[in-house]
């Protein structure tokens, strides 16, 4: 069974930075800058997901084809809220 | 499902399998694909409030300003400490570590309860703040951005009561495999359950890691 399994320091650093990036995220917030608060706490958001996902959720070891899975899902994801953002965003209604 | 059942059992290996690398690999492949349904899931109400948000931008930084930070940002890092101990406990179901699997068990359920704690807590404050516009409960809101500030609510409640089940769902199955643990099960090749439940983990707490800046960190705080 043994696939490579994770190892303590690597998982603490992980943490670690997980942590960090939240602290990021907080003071980010705290700063005015706009618009790009949204597309910063989603760009942190999507950092922290990717660490998850490739350490603590061993995708790193994971077949082509559990990688194809994940990678359709979040595809799919990202073409539904493209194309609905499309939508609304031309709409230009009064 | 044959791998759940204890160590007494003489092969943690399915028959409709050749070897145990391939029954992992369907394992991972499996829950994989239903936590692929769970992205599309939660998806759906993320594209709710993306578009509620776009046009209603004022209203709900002013709604997100109401929502405690400190006791969200806690429970941000409750849920990624969480993280790290689930992992470690696969770790050690995979090298037979049976007293340190039943302790990151303990410690995850234990977090995993501290975060539903404040969650609740939270809740009740909002409904003792007026901020709770279910159930036709009084909404306490300026009349001019009421109806929008009530949909940021409406979504707030929503997308973190749904976590909340599936962090309960979650929790259920870990007391589970807490006694079969404390029980000798789930090591070695028998590992899977813990394995399969912790990507279920990580996930919700992928889900919380992009809640909590869509709900907490709006306006600037």
């Amino acid at each position: 069974m043994t696939e490579q399994s994770l190892s303590f320091r690597l998982a603490i650093g992980v943490y670690a930075a997980l942590l960090a990036l939240l602290g990021l995220t907080v003071w980010a917030a705290g700063q005015d800058v706009g618009r790009w608060n949204f597309v910063v706490s989603l760009l942190i958001a999507a950092a922290k997901a990717m660490l998850i996902m490739w350490v603590f959720m061993h995708v790193r070891h994971s077949s082509p084809l559990t990688k194809l899975v994940i990678g359709t899902a979040l595809g799919l994801c990202g073409i539904g809220l493209v194309l609905s953002l499309a939508d609304y965003w031309t709409r230009g209604w009064p | 499902m044959s791998d759940l059942v204890s160590a007494h059992e003489p092969t943690p290996l399915a028959h409709q399998f050749d070897d145990l690398a391939q029954q992992n690999h369907a394992d991972d492949l499996g829950i994989w694909l239903f936590l692929a349904t769970e992205v599309m899931f939660f998806g759906g109400m993320f594209l709710g409030y993306t578009i509620y948000r776009g046009e209603y931008e004022a209203a709900f930084a002013a709604a997100s300003g109401r929502l405690d930070l400190f006791w969200g940002t806690l429970n941000t890092a409750i849920l990624l400490t969480s993280s790290l101990t689930v992992a470690l406990a696969v770790s050690a179901a995979d090298a037979s570590r049976r007293g340190r699997l039943v302790l990151l068990l303990l410690a995850t359920l234990a977090l995993g309860g501290a975060f539903l704690g404040i969650k609740f807590m939270s809740y009740y404050h909002e409904y003792r703040d007026g901020l709770m516009p279910l159930l036709g409960l009084p909404f306490r809101w300026p009349a001019e951005s009421a109806r929008e500030a009530e949909m940021f609510f409406n979504l707030y409640f929503l997308m973190t009561g749904v976590h909340a089940a599936h962090m309960v769902i979650g929790l259920a199955i870990m007391l589970v495999l807490l006694f079969k643990a404390i029980g000798g099960g789930l090591l070695g090749e028998y590992s899977a359950p813990v394995r399969i439940l912790g990507l279920y983990w990580h996930f919700v707490d992928i889900v919380w890691v992009f809640l909590f800046p869509l709900l907490y960190l709006v306006g600037t705080r």
